[in-house]
C-alpha cells in the first residue's frame, strides 16, 4: 500500500508518521503548449470566424490606420521641427504640420474603436459559438463516451479552451498591428537615415536572440505555475463539494493543513514564473537605453557635422522609444498562440466525438398513434463487445401489458432497459417499438413515445413545477399536479409556502432523497408517453407510498405499456408477465402462476417469502456473481 | 515540484494567524480592508512602492535628457568644437544609466507587487478554505456549491491583484503626473497645463466607465455562473435528458442563457472601448495643442526646440500609462464588487460552533436521550421535527421507518449537531450535545448518509478518510466489517485503485459499503445507517451488522430503512408521520398493535392481491 501520494504533502505534519491523505486529486494534465501552426485545426476554427470574417477584415483594414497613424506621428513632428522650428523654417509649416496632426489623430481615434470594438466583439461571438457546438455536440455523443467522461473535464474544454481561444482572437488582430508597426518602425528609420537605422537596431537582433534563450525555461516556469494554480483549485472544489463529508468525518484540521501545502507550493512556483517575466523588463531597458545613448550620440554627432537634421533625431528618439514593444507582444503571442491550437485541438476533438447512433436519412417519427409494443429479438449487447451483458435476449411485450423485469444486481435489467430507448446500440439482433426497429425511426420521436424513470433521481436547478414539466412544454399546471397527486408528491408540494414555484436548492438538496424520487417519478408520468419504464424507481420509498403509486400506476398506465424493475415482491406480482434475468439471459419467463408453475428461480423466491429479490442470499443465486458477492 | 522541508518558512507565518487577519476589519470597505491586508508584508510592499516611486522619477528623467541632447545637438551647431561632442556623451551615458536603473527599479516594482499579491492570494485561499469547512450545513443547503467556486476562483483572484494592478499602478500614476506636472510647469506654465489638460478628462472618463463597469461585472459574473450551471447540469444529468430527448430543451436553456451573457459581455466591450478610445483622444489632442502652441513658442524664440521636444517626449511617456488607466479602472471595479462577495462570505455568521467554554463529550454508560425535540429548518416555516422523544442505551439497535419526507435524515442529522435544534434538548450521557466540542461529537457519532460522496483517491484514502494515521490491519478490518475486503482484492490495484469522478466507477451497493467502512474507521460510540444499505442484499446486510457487533457490542445502532428486514431485529422501532413518531415498540408490538406498522409489514410480505382482499 502507498501511503501518500506525493512526498510534499507531508510537510503538513512533521515528526509525524505521514497520513494517509490528501487533498485534491494530482492530474497529470495534457499538454499545454503544442505546435503554434496546425492547419488542420486552424481550418477547423476558421469555420467558426468566418461568418464574422467581414467584422475581422474591417478589423485589420483598422488596425493598419491605427498603425499607420502611430508610425506618421513621430515624422509628423520631426518634419514640423525641421521645417518650422529650425532657424530658417518656414513658420507657416508649424500649421501644416498640426494639421496633418490633427488628422492622424482623429484617425487614431477613429481606427481604435472601430478594431477594439469589432475585434472584441467578434471574439466575444467565436467564443459563445464554438462552445454552443461543442454543447450541442455533446447532447449527440454517444452515451459510452459520456458514462467514461468526467463532467469536470468537459466543462475545462466548454470554459478553459475557449477562453483561450478568445484570447488568441483578441490579441491577434493586435498582432497583425505589431508586426506592421514593428517592420514599419524598421523601414521608417532606415529610410530617414540608413546608417543611423541600422546603428540604431543593432540592439533589435539581441533581444531576439536573448528572447529565444529565455523562452523554453520561462514557459516551463509559466506552465507549472497554471497547473499548480488548477490543481490547488481542484482541492478547493473538492473541499466545497465534499464538504459535508467532510464535517461528518471531522477531517477539518487535517484538510486544512494538506491544503496549506498545496497553496504555499502553489505560491512559490508562481512566484518563479513571475521572476521569469520580470527578468525582462530590465534587459529590455538596458536594450532601450543603448539605442537611444547610440542615437544621442551618433545622431548628436551627425546633426553637429550637419549630416542629418535635427528633427530626424528628434523622431528617431520617438521610435526608439516604441519599437520592443511590438518584440515584447509578438513573442507572447506566440504562447497565446501555440496555448489556443492546443486548446483548439481539443475543441475539435470534442466536435469530433463520434455520435455513433444517428438517425437513419429515411427515420420514421414514431407518433403516439403506435401501438406501444416492445420486442427483444435475439439481442446481444455489451458495453465492451468482447464482454456481452446481454447474450441473445429475446421477449416480446404486447401493447398495453405491464412487465416486470427482475433479476439479481448486475443482470443486465437497466442495460436492457436502455436499449429500448436506444441509448446503446446492440450488437446483434433488434429491439423493435412499435413494429419498427428502433434504428429506424428517429431519436427523438422515440424518446417522447418511451418515458423512463432512472435509478438514481436527478433534479436541475428551477422550481418544483419547471422540473415535473420538464421538456413537455404542452404540459398545463393541472397536468403537473394530476402527476404529483398520483405519485403522491402533491402533499409535500403544497406545504410549501410557494407550492409548485418552490425553487429547488442546487439538485434538490433541501427535500428528502424519496421526495426527489417522488418528482422524478412525476416526471415520467406528465411525459405522457406510450411505453413507461421504471428502473427501481422506488428503492427510497416506503412500501406504503410505493404502493399507493402503483395504484395510480393502474389507472395511468390504461392503454400504456409498462416495463418495471422492481425489487419487491409485491410489486412484481401485479405485473402481467414476468421476465427473469440472470447473467444476461433471459431464464424464465411468464405470469405468476406459470412461473409458480415451473418450479424455477422464481417460484423457488417466492416459497422461500422474502419480501424482496435483494434479499435472497447470494448462495441462492448460484453462481452468477462469483466474486462480486452483490451488487 | 518543489519538495517542501519538514517545519514552515519564516515567511510563510503561520496558517491560523493569516486565516485570523483576512476575517479582522469586518464592516470595513472592501477596498480598505484588502489594502489593509496586503500591507501585512511591509517589507514586500514598501519595496515595491520605494521602487515604483523611483522607477517612475527616473522615467520622467528621461524626457530631460532626450531634450538635453537635442539642445546640445542643435544649438551646438553655432559653437562647435569637441565640448559638444563630449557634452552628448555624458548625456548619452547618462540617459543610458537612467534606462538601466529605471528597468532594475522596474523588475523590482513588478516582481514585489506580484509578490504581495500571491502572498495576499495564498493566505486569503485558507481563509477561504477554513471558512468553507466551518460553516454549517444549512448554508451549504442554501448556496450553490457552484457559486462557491467562483468566489473561491475568480472573485479572490480579483482581490488579491488589487495591490498589483490597483494600488501600485495609482501610485506609479499618480507619482509620473504629479512630478512631471510639476516638472512641466516649472518649465512652462501654459505648455505644462496644456500638456496636462487631458489628465482631468481622464480621470472625469475613467470614474464614469468604473460605475459601469462595476455594475455590469457583477451582472456578467451571475449571467455567466447561470450557463455554467446549465452546462453543469446537463453534463451531469445526461442520462435524463436524454431519457426524455430533452436535447432541444436544454439548447434552448443554454441559448437563453448564452444570450444574456453575450449581450452583457458586448456592452461590456463597448463601455471598455469607448472610455479608452476617448482617454487616448484626448491625449492625442492634449499632444496636438502642446506642438502647435510649443511649435509658436519655439518660432518666437521663447523655448528652445529641445525643450518641446522633451514635453513632447514626456508625453508619449505618459501614453502607456494613460491606457492602463483602463486597467486599473477595471481592477478598481473588480477588486470592489469581488471584494464585496469574498467578505461576504468570510462575513457569513458561522451557525454550528463550538459553545465558549464547552469540553470534550465524554462517553461512559454511552446513552442517547431526545427530549420533546422540535426542529424546522432555517429559511422553513414548516417544523420537520415535533416533540421527539426516545432513548436509547449502549448496545442497543433502533430502528425508524417513515414515509418519503417524514423527517427521517434529519433526526438523524441532529444527532452530530449538522444543525442546531429549534428547542428541546438532545444528550448522550447527559451532556447536551450543544455543550460539547463539535470535534469530540462527531469523532463519537457516525452517519452513513443516504448518498456517498467519494473524494478522488485510493480506496485506502477513502476508508481512513476520517483517521488519516490508521495502521493498515485496521483500515483492512473496516473493509472486511462492511463486506467489501473480497471485492476490494479482486480489483487491480487492491487498495491502491483510485475511485471516485476520475477512478473506476463503483455500483451504488459497493459505494455504500465504503461509506460504512469509512465510518467504521472512527470507532463511534452512535452509528446512523440512514437508508444506506437500500442498494445492499439483505444476506450481506446482516453480515455486516454481526461483524460490527461483533467488534462493537456497545455501540448504539440507529437504522433507518424502507426494508423491514434491516430492523426488525431492533430494540425499538420508532415509526415517523410528518415529524412526529406515531408508533413505537419492537417488531413484535408493533405488529400486535395492528397499525401502520403492520400494515406496512403486510405490504412487504404478502401479495398485494391477498391484502386488498382482507381489508
Ligand atoms: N455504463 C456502463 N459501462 C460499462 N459497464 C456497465 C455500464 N453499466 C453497467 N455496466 C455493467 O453491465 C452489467 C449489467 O449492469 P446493469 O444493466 O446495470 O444491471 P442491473 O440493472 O440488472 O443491476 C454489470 O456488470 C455492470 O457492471
Ligand atoms: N436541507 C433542507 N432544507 C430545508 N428543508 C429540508 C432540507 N432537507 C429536508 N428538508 C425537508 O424536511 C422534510 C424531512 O426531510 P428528511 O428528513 O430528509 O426526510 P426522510 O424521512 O425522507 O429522510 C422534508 O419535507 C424535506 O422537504
Ligand atoms: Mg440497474
Ligand atoms: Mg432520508
Amino acid at each position: 500500500m502507498s501511503v501518500v501520494d506525493d512526498e510534499s504533502e507531508v510537510a503538513a505534519f512533521p515528526g509525524q508518521r505521514p497520513p494517509r491523505a490528501s487533498v485534491g486529486s494530482h492530474r497529470i494534465e495534457e499538454e499545454v503548449f503544442g505546435k503554434a501552426y496546425d492547419p488542420k485545426t486552424v481550418r477547423r476554427i476558421w469555420a467558426y470566424v468566418k461568418p464574422y470574417r467581414l467584422k475581422i477584415y474591417l478589423a485589420v483594414a483598422a488596425v493598419l490606420i491605427f498603425t499607420g497613424t502611430q508610425l506618421a506621428i513621430p515624422l509628423i513632428i520631426g518634419n514640423a521641427i525641421d521645417t518650422a522650428l529650425v532657424a530658417g523654417g518656414d513658420p507657416n509649416n508649424l500649421l501644416w504640420a498640426v494639421g496633418a496632426f490633427a488628422i492622424a489623430v482623429l484617425l487614431n481615434f477613429g481606427a481604435s474603436w472601430v478594431q477594439e470594438t469589432q475585434v472584441g466583439q467578434v471574439a466575444e461571438h467565436v467564443l459563445f459559438d464554438m462552445r454552443r457546438a461543442m454543447f450541442a455536440q455533446l447532447q449527440r455523443v454517444s452515451l459510452s463516451y459520456m458514462d467514461r467522461t468526467e463532467v469536470g473535464r468537459l466543462m475545462s474544454r466548454l470554459q478553459g479552451d475557449v477562453s483561450a481561444m478568445q484570447e488568441f482572437l483578441e490579441t491577434s488582430v493586435i498582432s497583425v498591428g505589431d508586426l506592421v508597426l514593428l517592420f514599419g518602425i524598421v523601414a521608417v528609420l532606415l529610410s530617414l537615415d540608413p546608417w543611423l537605422g541600422l546603428v540604431t537596431l543593432i540592439t533589435m537582433p539581441v533581444l531576439f536572440i536573448i528572447r529565444i534563450f529565455w523562452l523554453p525555461p520561462a514557459k516551463r516556469a509559466f506552465w507549472a505555475a497554471h497547473e499548480t494554480n488548477s490543481l490547488t483549485a481542484g482541492a478547493m472544489a473538492e473541499g466545497i463539494n465534499g464538504v459535508r463529508t467532510v464535517q461528518n468525518l471531522d477531517r477539518q484540521k487535517v484538510n486544512f493543513d494538506l491544503y496549506d501545502d498545496k497553496a504555499y507550493q502553489n505560491l512559490r512556483i508562481q512566484l518563479t514564473g513571475s521572476k521569469y517575466a520580470q527578468v525582462m523588463v530590465p534587459i529590455v531597458d538596458t536594450l532601450t537605453g543603448i539605442s537611444m545613448a547610440t542615437v544621442v550620440v551618433v545622431g548628436g554627432a551627425m546633426v553637429l557635422n550637419g549630416a542629418l537634421q535635427v528633427g530626424v533625431v528628434v523622431a528617431f528618439l520617438f521610435y526608439v522609444q516604441r519599437f520592443f514593444d511590438p518584440i515584447r507582444s509578438l513573442t507572447m503571442q506566440y504562447s497565446i498562440m501555440q496555448r489556443a491550437m492546443t486548446s483548439g485541438r481539443r475543441i475539435t476533438e470534442v466536435l469530433d466525438l463520434p455520435t455513433v447512433i444517428e438517425d437513419k436519412s429515411d427515420a420514421k417519427v414514431l407518433t403516439g398513434e403506435m401501438d406501444g409494443s416492445v420486442e427483444f429479438r435475439n439481442v446481444v449487447f455489451g458495453y465492451d463487445p468482447k464482454r456481452p451483458v446481454l447474450k441473445n435476449v429475446s421477449f416480446k411485450v404486447n401493447p398495453g401489458e405491464t412487465v416486470a423485469v427482475i433479476g439479481p444486481t448486475g443482470s443486465g435489467k437497466t442495460s436492457a432497459m436502455a436499449l429500448v430507448h436506444r441509448f446503446y446500440e446492440v450488437q446483434d439482433g433488434a429491439v423493435i417499438v412499435g413494429g419498427h426497429d428502433v434504428r429506424d425511426v428517429t431519436q427523438e420521436s422515440l424518446g417522447e413515445q418511451v418515458a423512463m424513470v432512472l435509478q438514481e433521481p436527478f433534479l436541475f436547478t428551477g422550481t418544483i413545477f419547471e422540473n415535473i414539466r420538464y421538456n413537455k412544454a404542452s404540459a398545463t399546471r393541472e397536468d403537473v399536479i394530476a402527476a404529483a397527486k398520483a405519485v403522491g408528491a402533491h402533499e409535500f408540494i403544497d406545504r410549501f409556502a410557494n407550492g409548485y414555484d418552490t425553487m429547488l436548492e442546487q439538485r434538490g438538496s433541501n427535500l428528502s432523497l424519496g421526495q426527489r424520487q417522488l418528482l422524478s417519478f412525476a416526471r415520467a408520468l406528465v411525459a405522457d408517453a406510450k411505453i413507461l419504464v421504471l428502473d427501481e424507481a422506488t428503492a427510497n420509498i416506503d412500501s406504503y407510498t410505493e404502493r399507493q403509486i402503483q395504484k395510480a400506476l393502474e389507472i395511468l398506465l390504461k392503454g400504456r405499456t409498462g416495463m418495471v424493475i422492481a425489487h419487491r415482491l409485491a410489486t412484481i406480482r401485479g405485473a402481467d408477465r414476468i421476465i427473469v434475468l440472470q447473467n444476461g439471459e433471459k431464464i424464465e419467463e411468464g405470469n405468476h402462476d406459470q412461473l409458480m408453475e415451473l418450479g424455477g428461480l422464481y417460484s423457488k423466491l417466492y416459497n422461500m417469502n422474502y419480501a424482496s429479490f435483494d434479499d435472497i442470499p447470494d448462495e441462492m443465486v448460484a453462481g452468477t456473481n462469483a466474486r462480486e458477492s452483490s451488487t | 515540484m518543489i519538495t517542501l522541508k519538514a517545519g514552515r518558512e519564516r515567511s510563510r507565518g503561520d496558517a491560523r494567524d493569516h486565516v485570523a487577519a483576512a476575517h479582522a476589519g469586518k464592516g470595513m470597505a472592501p477596498l480598505t480592508r484588502i489594502t489593509l491586508f496586503s500591507l501585512r508584508h511591509p517589507f514586500q510592499a514598501i519595496l515595491a512602492v520605494g521602487a515604483t516611486i523611483i522607477a517612475a522619477i527616473l522615467q520622467l528623467t528621461i524626457p530631460r535628457l532626450l531634450g538635453q541632447a537635442i539642445d546640445q545637438a542643435h544649438n551646438v551647431l553655432s559653437v562647435a568644437g569637441d565640448g559638444a561632442q563630449e557634452a552628448l556623451l555624458w548625456t548619452a551615458l547618462t540617459l543610458l544609466a537612467a534606462s538601466v536603473a529605471r528597468g532594475l527599479f522596474t523588475l523590482v516594482q513588478n516582481y514585489f507587487s506580484e509578490s504581495v499579491g500571491h502572498h495576499v492570494g495564498y493566505e486569503l485561499r485558507l481563509a477561504f478554505y477554513d471558512k468553507v469547512q466551518r460553516l454549517s450545513y444549512s448554508y451549504h443547503d442554501r448556496v450553490h456549491s457552484g457559486d462557491l467556486i467562483t468566489i473561491g476562483l475568480l472573485d479572490l483572484d480579483g482581490l488579491r491583484m488589487f495591490f498589483s494592478t490597483g494600488l501600485v499602478r495609482t501610485i506609479l500614476l499618480v507619482v509620473l503626473i504629479g512630478v512631471g506636472a510639476w516638472m512641466l510647469l516649472s518649465t512652462d506654465v501654459l505648455l505644462g497645463l496644456l500638456a496636462l489638460s487631458f489628465v482631468p478628462f481622464v480621470a472625469w472618463r475613467s470614474s464614469v466607465a468604473q460605475l459601469t463597469l462595476r455594475a455590469t461585472w457583477l451582472i456578467l459574473q451571475q449571467k455567466l455562473s447561470v450557463l455554467t450551471r446549465v452546462m453543469e447540469e446537463n453534463l451531469g444529468g445526461i442520462r435524463v435528458v436524454r431519457a426524455f430527448s430533452g436535447q432541444k430543451h436544454e439548447l434552448d436553456k443554454f441559448d437563453t442563457a448564452s444570450k444574456a451573457a453575450l449581450e452583457l459581455a458586448h456592452r461590456r466591450v463597448r463601455v471598455r472601448v469607448k472610455n479608452t478610445s476617448m482617454m487616448t483622444f484626448s491625449f492625442f489632442a492634449a499632444m496636438g495643442l502642446v506642438l502647435w502652441v510649443g511649435g509658436n513658442k519655439v518660432i518666437a524664440g521663447e523655448m528652445t526646440v529641445g525643450t518641446l521636444a522633451s514635453f513632447l517626449t514626456f508625453m508619449t511617456i505618459l501614453q502607456m500609462p494613460v491606457r492602463q488607466l483602463g486597467l486599473m479602472v477595471n481592477s478598481y471595479a473588480r477588486a470592489s464588487t469581488c471584494g464585496e462577495r469574498f467578505y461576504a462570505f468570510l462575513d457569513a455568521p458561522v451557525e454550528i460552533e463550538d459553545k465558549p467554554g464547552a469540553t470534550p463529550l465524554k462517553i461512559s454508560n454511552g446513552v442517547l436521550r431526545f427530549e420533546d425535540v422540535h426542529f424546522t429548518y432555517p429559511g422553513s416555516t414548516v417544523p420537520t421535527l415535533n416533540g421527539i422523544s426516545f432513548e436509547a442505551k449502549a448496545g442497543q439497535t433502533i430502528g425508524i421507518v417513515g414515509a418519503p419526507g417524514s423527517g427521517k435524515s434529519t433526526l438523524a442529522h441532529l444527532i452530530p449537531r449538522f444543525y442546531d435544534i429549534t428547542s428541546g434538548r438532545i444528550t448522550l450521557d447527559g451532556q447536551e450535545v450543544r455543550d460539547v466540542t463539535l470535534q469530540s461529537l462527531r469523532r463519537s457519532v457516525a452517519v452513513v448518509q443516504q448518498d456517498t460522496f467519494l473524494f478522488t483517491t485510493t480506496i485506502e484514502n477513502n476508508i481512513a478518510y476520517g483517521d488519516p494515521w490508521a495502521k493498515e490491519r485496521k483500515i483492512e478490518r473496516a473493509a472486511e466489517s462492511a463486506q467489501l475486503h473480497n471485492y476490494i482484492m479482486g480489483l487491480p490495484a487492491d487498495y491502491d485503485t483510485v475511485v471516485g469522478e476520475r477512478g473506476v466507477s463503483l455500483s451504488g451497493g459497493q459505494r455504500q459499503r465504503l461509506s460504512i467502512a469509512r465510518s467504521l474507521v472512527l470507532k463511534p460510540a452512535v452509528m446512523v445507517f440512514d437508508d444506506s444499505t437500500a442498494a445492499i442484499d439483505a444476506g450481506t446486510e446482516h453480515r455486516i451488522r454481526s461483524a460490527i457487533r461483533r467488534f462493537a457490542s456497545d455501540r448504539i445502532t440507529m437504522i433507518i430503512a424502507h426494508r423491514l428486514s434491516s430492523l426488525m431485529h431492533a430494540d425499538l422501532i420508532l415509526f415517523l408521520e410528518d415529524g412526529r413518531i406515531v408508533e413505537r415498540g419492537t417488531h413484535e408490538d408493533l405488529l400486535a398493535q395492528g397499525g401502520r406498522y403492520r400494515a406496512l409489514y403486510d405490504l412487504q410480505t404478502r401479495p398485494t392481491d391477498d391484502l386488498e382482499a382482507a381489508q
